[in-house]
């Protein structure tokens, strides 16, 4: 069937990597000079002859630059592939949609597992401190090498979402549109606790070494305690009572501290795969920018989007107690307190957070006609 | 995206769509699938957004490239700067919202003019469903018996008027229906459905 070989063969994406010319300097948000910058970013379909079709996926805590399609040999796809391809809410016949990893992150891009020029090891915790805004800076140095100056769309969920809003705020007229999901504007007390817990975790692991653990050994098992919570936190009570309840892996209690419930199972597997994939101080970076988050700081929140003319999206799912759909009516509220053009949905949902890598469907009803809306009204 | 011609509206929504002039700005409370927000945007030119509680409606809305806002119209009212629309539409919903007298206060602030849809409950059939059958009347405006009905309020276009000068509301327009067609003679009696616009004195 030589269609869908050649439908395959378009899903097929490759990593590709942007270096910062030499001689220009990435100014930090905390001020800090980095003299070297290194971004890895996918792109899918074709950017058109008026680049205006250009939609920007930013990512979540663990995500990275392949949102979808297949690296070649590879028989999972890209962490939204749900969402992007051929066809779909993204879609990839119609827009050209860049994905990067963020700053500070471990898949390719600048951050702590890097390697420091001016001493030929991983820069660990000397590498900075970086922000969301950083974040956005650095994906706005790529979409300027890649000759993008406006934005159809920037989208993300969770951490990704809040890379949007800062995109919207930060350069309105870069972006047509907006469509943050599962997000909040500021990270709330509670949300900081959790981070807070994950980053004690890989710290009490005395692999971790102040940071300075490349040489030696990963600090696996703090690593894999922080995923576990963060696990915890994108379920919902019913998502862990319909998937758990209390079902044992054995047959019965062996009085004995073993992993005998199948939630603890599930939760020490997903700690055990992640530490395979993700470094432990990526982890307090992004974590850190998170904390770190707030587009409102001392004003009004609606003050925060004055004279931003971007159209907006916003998404949140009924049972996300992680974000929670109120911290996205507060953003809603705040948009249309400015006059700014918005659609909030709440996705009825019984996945918790999780809920925005799997509720495509209804996701795609929402993005799908949004995006084709938007793209409608800039050709007129 | 194709918009339905005047002709195919639903009644209600043709005569609203005659209130509201070209190019304004309007917000639909309790917008529905956005069958009239869809045929203002595109036939009135007009920049509309809407409020709607169910979650399937929105998604009917945004097919329709609408934009839409999640949520409850009592809620949904003080989100908004003073004046921002030109028209605030409460068609077929004033009579389910919580508090009618501050929904109208709400929407007065935000909006200049405030076009208000609702059934008539001293229709003569209602009347005589009351006086003769003894029971609370369902009429092709009022459809639901009185254990499934979304309505918390019922009102008359007489009680309606009463309010609106009682609280100093300016009346501008009002237009009455049946299932048919305008009707002129005695409204309170005979309209299943009436239109106002309003806006402050």
């Amino acid at each position: 069937m030589p269609d869908k070989q050649g439908k395959e063969a378009r899903k097929i994406v490759e990593t590709r990597y942007y270096n910062m010319p030499e001689g220009e300097e990435f100014v930090l948000e905390s001020g800090v000079k980095l003299r070297e910058l290194k971004i890895a970013y996918e792109t899918l379909g074709e950017l058109n002859k008026k680049k205006n079709n250009a939609v920007l996926i930013c990512h979540a805590l663990s995500g990275d630059a392949h949102a979808a399609g297949y690296h070649r040999g590879e028989k999972k796809p890209g962490w939204w592939d749900d969402m992007i391809g051929p066809g779909r809410a993204f879609d990839t016949d119609k827009y050209f949609v860049v994905c990067s990893n963020i700053i500070g992150g471990c898949k390719g891009s600048s951050g702590p597992n890097t390697i420091d020029p001016s001493t030929g090891d991983p820069y660990g915790l000397s590498f900075p401190i970086v922000s969301i805004k950083d974040m956005v800076d650095a994906q706005k140095k790529l979409l300027e090498h890649l000759g993008i100056e406006r934005l159809l769309a920037v989208s993300g969920g969770s951490m990704g979402g809040m890379q949007a809003l800062q995109w919207a705020v930060s350069y309105p007229e870069r972006v047509v549109s907006c469509i943050p999901i599962a997000t909040s504007h500021k990270h709330s007390a509670q949300q900081i606790a959790f981070d807070e817990v994950g980053r004690q975790a890989i710290m009490a692991d005395p692999a971790w070494n102040g940071g300075d653990y490349y040489a030696k050994g990963h600090p696996s098992a703090g690593l894999a305690v922080a995923r576990m919570i963060g696990h915890i936190t994108y379920m919902s009570h019913n998502s862990m009572e319909k998937k758990f309840g209390r079902v044992l892996k054995k047959e019965k209690l062996g009085y004995e501290f073993t992993t005998e419930f199948e939630v603890e199972g599930y939760l020490r597997y997903r700690g055990d795969s992640f530490v395979k994939r993700f470094d432990a101080n990526s982890y307090l970076y992004i974590t850190k920018a998170m904390d770190y988050f707030d587009l409102q700081q001392d004003k009004k929140l609606h003050q925060a989007f004055k004279g931003v003319k971007t159209r907006f999206l916003v998404i949140a799912f009924s049972s996300d107690w992680l974000y929670p759909p109120h911290q996205s009516k507060e953003i809603v509220k705040a948009l249309k307190m400015n006059g700014i053009d918005v659609t909030y949905c709440e996705i009825s949902s019984d996945y918790g957070h999780d809920a925005f890598l799997l509720e495509f469907k209804e996701e795609t009803k929402l993005v799908k006609h949004f995006l084709e809306s938007t793209f409608r009204k800039l050709g007129k | 995206m194709i918009s339905k011609r005047k002709e195919d509206l639903r009644l209600d929504h043709k005569v609203i769509g005659d209130m509201i002039s070209r190019g304004s700005m309007v917000l639909d409370m309790g917008c529905g699938d956005g069958e009239l927000l869809e045929y203002l945007v595109i036939q009135k030119d007009v920049r509309g957004s809407g409020v709607e509680i169910s979650e399937k409606a929105i998604y009917e809305c945004v097919e329709k490239g609408l934009s839409v806002s999640h949520g409850d119209i009592d809620s949904g009212l003080t989100e908004y700067p003073d004046g921002l629309f030109d028209y605030v539409i409460f068609n077929q919903t004033m009579q389910q919202v919580q508090r009618p007298k501050d929904a109208i206060k709400e929407a007065l602030r935000i909006g200049k003019k405030v076009i208000i849809g609702f059934p008539n409950f001293c229709h003569v059939s209602a009347r005589f469903q009351i006086f003769f059958g003894g029971h609370v009347p369902v009429t092709p405006s009022l459809p639901y018996s009185w254990h499934d009905t979304p309505n918390l309020h019922f009102l008359s276009i007489k009680d309606f008027k009463r309010f609106c000068s009682e609280q100093g509301i300016k009346i501008e327009k009002s237009v009455f229906l049946s299932q048919k067609g305008v009707v002129s003679f005695m409204p309170n009696v005979f309209a299943l459905n009436a239109i106002f616009q309003i806006s402050n004195k």
